[in-house]
């Protein structure tokens, strides 16, 4: 086992009633200075992650994933506001929570790796630093306790001879090497969940290959629930347990991944699934469907997806269909979708798989 | 590497050369140089003789690389009321000049700094609008007038400081001041766009994700990244500082390269005028050439460009 | 992520507080506009404005205070300086000067400027080599010592300073401009004209000019403070608009003989005007250049 002992001793903690992370009707706008101009970069959004599961989010750019994985943290710009909503994680509500208090969930129980290895690293600081602090801040240990496990990170995340390369600097390593360090920082608390947002969009194929398995690896081994963010429905399908469909900051779709593959309840999954010729295709991107997402900040009373859809009839132009359930643990928001189950006993079943 | 240097000496020597062609350039053309150095209503006779002692009378590009061979021995000619090498006269005042830029580096830094990183934290409110106000003010004043008002309101009417010379720490306080003044808002404006660049970056995003303290964010993760740019335009300024301190220097009497120029000036001492103007190029090309070299060594993505 | 424009990346918004506003920049700076206005108005009817002969004054009535202090009269608002000439009158004439000398520098430094920039980066090759070259250098003098240097040796006149401004100051045009056009290039009409056939002076006059003017605006609403305050600086060293013209650069110089016994009101008035039209024309500036041109705002 190539972990170092303080790693792997922890025990998962007794699974407490209801999910490990569960969105209710986020909604996070963002607003123009003069307050003129309001974009629903997420909106109405119900989601949830159980402990140890991989909940993968895709959608393209600009629909909102990525507010979405800040707003969890609450790191947002200034000019977005979290308007309405719960977030419920390990039972208390992170919007309820002071500043000071999100900052011990930051990092301790919530971790996030962002898109950009490159960037991520301050170029100032050695590796052993910028892994160790975490550590030190949020477990109080000295600084060389933190170095010690700040190696054995290393070690986890298998960079070769660690003992050098915490005294190094993000320059001298490679962008592979650099996002097994960002992933090193993300574990270094023991988080509960990790947020990964396109952890891999930056590195070349092989090296992907190998960041996702090590991804998979460290969640079996700490028991993680992962939240995967991406526009790749490859790794989707190599990764994800859960899979929710973003479109112009709402949900239109989601659950469990080989039934949305299987039999997509929405029109947008559908075309999105239809642009992949083959599943094995882990680099195939989502840009096969004609026409472009809607002006977020200018949407109309009907269906966001209308305009591009070949399905769309009258009613999808005057009034957005409501989330129903397709099936058991699934969700969709389209007129067409087989509502077999009503929203209000998604509650009951939803998360089992 | 080498190649990088290599390069940028090339441009160093050809910006060098270029300076002394537009200065050599500038004064045979703008005017007969022998008619500075004349009474008015000299005979053409002494007019003559002057030429004909300065080589005034040979073709142009024989007095170029006269001026040129002259120049790179160090040698600027000979002040026509010290009589002495302008070269000499430069040296002695140059230390009064740099301890005068050194002191108002400290004031433009100490103020520049901290209120740009405040601006920068707090943007687009209070603080940020407060010293955007700050900065205009002090981009728009002139700092004579700074030093002048300066003088009215300590030296006249409380009697605190000294109004002019040199000799004690309280007679550098004031024309520091007013040299520091207008660079503290250009600090102010780059430590603010610098700390803004930094805190939108990724690695302080991580940082906050890390769930430090936002104090620790700023103070670790923000502020030394920020403040490299601020510290080289810091360098850059010092030479600078001490090649614009002309007017602050006439104002409060202080006996630096600024006065030397002054004087040069009111004595019709053209020699001294066209040495300091030469030389204050030269640093500045020096600098500029150095700073880049500097880059390059912190910066390997510079040495691969080009 | 669609994230509007105006959004940084700083420290996390908690549930909503009102938004902040940029109040001087929001809109139009009205205040500093009307300032330039008055002070044009001013330049323009001085003859009409101004209570006396600003270059005549009376050896009976040196250093007399503005009217409120004791030993000042109506007859002279703002005092009299040491030749007895009236300051209200050298200040409402000093702002023609510093108009005529702060538009006309700006204009040589522009036309200059622009037109080499265009040229450099138009023509490219050997042409922007040698013109970037000089325009390194010539950012590399010391641009206040050099005007002083210039002014030396041409000597001192309105029209010398004026000329000596512009081609002091012409670097920061040709650098910005160059940049402008460099992106234009880049543009598809750019490329079409040349397709069709038109003629190189013609797609510079008729394509790139329009599209780089607003910069050249941008840069000169700014330079108007720099040029104005180099005015003064060499008027106030004597090599600038000769006396006994009432450049107000000059009149602080004059100032400076009042200025150990205590009268004040010679340093500081014209030291005032100087603030209010620089600060004015660069408070109109940066709102220019939010609003025309956004890529200016590394300058």
């Amino acid at each position: 086992m190539p972990f170092g002992t303080n790693v792997v001793n922890r025990e998962a903690r007794p699974a407490k009633s209801g999910p490990l992370l569960e969105l209710q009707k986020l909604s996070t706008h963002y607003v123009s200075s003069r307050g003129t101009r309001v974009v629903r970069a997420v909106d109405d959004v119900s989601l949830r992650v159980n402990a140890g599961e991989t909940l993968g989010i895709v959608g393209e750019s600009g629909s909102g994933k990525s507010t979405l994985a800040l707003s969890i943290l609450r790191i947002l710009p200034p000019a977005a506001r979290n308007v309405s909503g719960r977030i419920m994680f390990e039972g208390e509500d992170l919007l309820e929570k002071s500043d000071a208090e999100m900052r011990h969930v930051r990092g301790k129980r919530i971790a996030m790796i962002l898109q950009d290895p490159m960037a991520s690293l301050n170029p100032l600081f050695t590796i052993g630093n910028q892994v160790a602090e975490p550590i030190q801040v949020h477990e109080g240990v000295k600084r060389v306790t933190a170095w010690e496990r700040a190696r054995n990170l290393l070690k986890a995340v298998k960079i070769p001879s660690p003992e050098t390369r915490v005294t190094q600097y993000p320059h001298e390593m490679s962008g592979g090497m650099r996002q097994r360090i960002v992933g090193a920082i993300g574990i270094s608390c023991e988080p509960r969940l990790l947020i990964a947002d396109e952890p891999t969009t930056s590195l070349d194929l092989t090296i992907q290959a190998q960041y996702l398995s090590l991804l998979r690896d460290l969640q079996r081994q700490y028991n993680l629930a992962l939240i995967f963010i991406t526009h790749n429905l490859g790794i989707v399908a190599k990764m994800c347990d859960q899979l929710a469909v973003m479109y112009a900051g709402r949900v239109v779709e989601s659950g469990p991944v080989s039934q949305v593959f299987n039999h997509p309840a929405h029109p947008y999954t559908e075309a999105l699934l239809s642009s992949i010729p083959r599943m094995s295709d882990v680099d195939q991107r989502l840009t096969a469907i004609e026409g472009q997402p809607p002006d977020l900040s200018r949407l109309s009373a009907g269906c966001s997806f209308a305009d591009r859809c070949p399905k769309a009839f009258d009613r999808c132009r005057v009034e957005a269909p409501p989330e129903t359930s397709p099936g058991a643990g699934r969700t969709a928001r389209c007129w067409l979708a087989p509502a077999t189950v009503q929203p209000a006993e998604l509650a009951a079943v939803g998360g089992e798989d | 590497m080498a190649q990088f240097i290599s390069r940028r000496v090339g441009y160093c020597l050809l910006s060098l050369l270029l300076l002394s062609l537009t200065i050599f350039f500038f004064v045979r053309v703008t005017g007969d140089p022998a008619a500075l150095l004349v009474e008015p209503g000299a005979s053409p006779d002494d007019i003559a003789a002057i030429h004909h002692q300065f080589g005034l009378d040979r073709p142009l590009w024989v007095q170029y690389a006269l001026f040129m061979k002259q120049l790179l021995q160090g040698d600027l000619g000979k002040s026509f009321y010290y009589q002495t090498p302008v070269m000499q006269l430069y040296l002695t005042r140059l230390p009064n000049s740099l301890i005068l830029a050194v002191v108002a580096m400290g004031f433009s830094l100490l103020i520049g700094i901290p209120s740009g990183i405040l601006a920068a934290v707090r943007v687009g409110r209070f603080w940020d609008s407060a010293g955007k106000m700050f900065a205009l003010l002090g981009l728009s004043l002139p700092s004579f007038w700074v030093g002048l008002v300066m003088i009215l309101f300590f030296s006249v009417y409380l009697g605190w400081l000294p109004s002019s010379g040199a000799g004690t720490p309280w007679h550098l306080i004031m024309p520091a001041f007013a040299l520091g003044w207008y660079f503290a808002a250009a600090h102010m404006r780059l430590t603010r766009s610098s700390m803004l660049e930094v805190l939108g970056s990724e690695y302080v995003k991580l940082a906050r994700l890390k769930g430090l303290p936002e104090a620790l964010v700023i103070a670790k993760h923000a502020f030394k990244n920020a403040l490299i740019p601020v510290l080289t335009l810091a360098g850059v300024n010092l030479v600078i500082m001490v090649n614009v301190a002309v007017v602050v220097e006439t104002v409060f009497a202080w006996p630096g390269i600024g006065r030397l120029l002054y004087e040069g000036i009111s004595f019709r001492d053209f020699p001294v005028v066209q040495g300091v103007v030469i030389l204050g190029g030269a640093m500045i090309v020096m600098v500029n050439f150095m700073v880049d070299i500097l880059y390059a060594v912190i910066d390997p993505r510079i040495r691969l460009e080009k | 992520m669609s994230v509007p424009a105006q959004t940084i990346d700083l420290p996390l918004a908690t549930p909503a507080h009102s938004t902040p506003r940029h109040w001087f920049r929001a809109d139009f700076p009205i205040i500093p506009a009307l300032i330039l206005l008055s002070i044009a108005l001013v330049a323009l009817f001085a003859n009409f404005l101004a209570p006396h002969n600003p270059e005549l004054g009376s050896l009976t009535a040196r250093f007399k205070p503005p009217f409120w202090q004791a030993g000042g009269s109506t007859k002279y608002l703002l005092g009299t300086d040491q030749l007895g000439r009236d300051v209200l009158s050298r200040l409402i004439f000093g702002a023609r000067i510093s108009m005529v000398v702060g538009f006309f520098a700006v204009m040589v430094a522009g036309v200059v400027g622009t037109l080499l920039g265009i040229l450099s980066g138009y023509l490219g090759g050997w042409v922007d080599q040698i013109i970037m070259r000089l325009t390194d250098t010539w950012l590399a003098l010391p641009a206040l010592t050099f005007a002083i240097f210039l002014a030396a040796i041409v000597g001192p006149s309105m029209w010398n300073i004026v000329i000596i401004l512009g081609i002091t100051y012409w670097t920061r045009y040709a650098r910005v401009i160059r940049g402008e056009v460099l992106s234009l290039g880049e543009r598809e009409f750019v490329g079409l004209a040349i397709v069709a056939g038109c003629w190189k002076w013609r797609i510079m006059r008729r394509h790139i000019l329009p599209n780089v003017i607003n910069s050249a605006i941008v840069l000169g609403t700014l330079m108007l403070g720099v040029v104005i305050i180099a005015e003064a600086t060499l008027s106030f060293l004597g090599v600038g608009v000769p006396p006994p013209q009432p450049a107000w650069g000059l009149m602080l110089s004059d100032g400076k003989q009042g200025l150990m016994v205590g009268y004040w009101w010679l340093t500081v008035f014209p030291g005032i005007c100087i603030m209010l039209m620089v600060l004015s024309a660069n408070i109109l500036g940066d709102w220019l250049r939010v609003k025309l041109d956004p890529q200016l705002r590394q300058l």
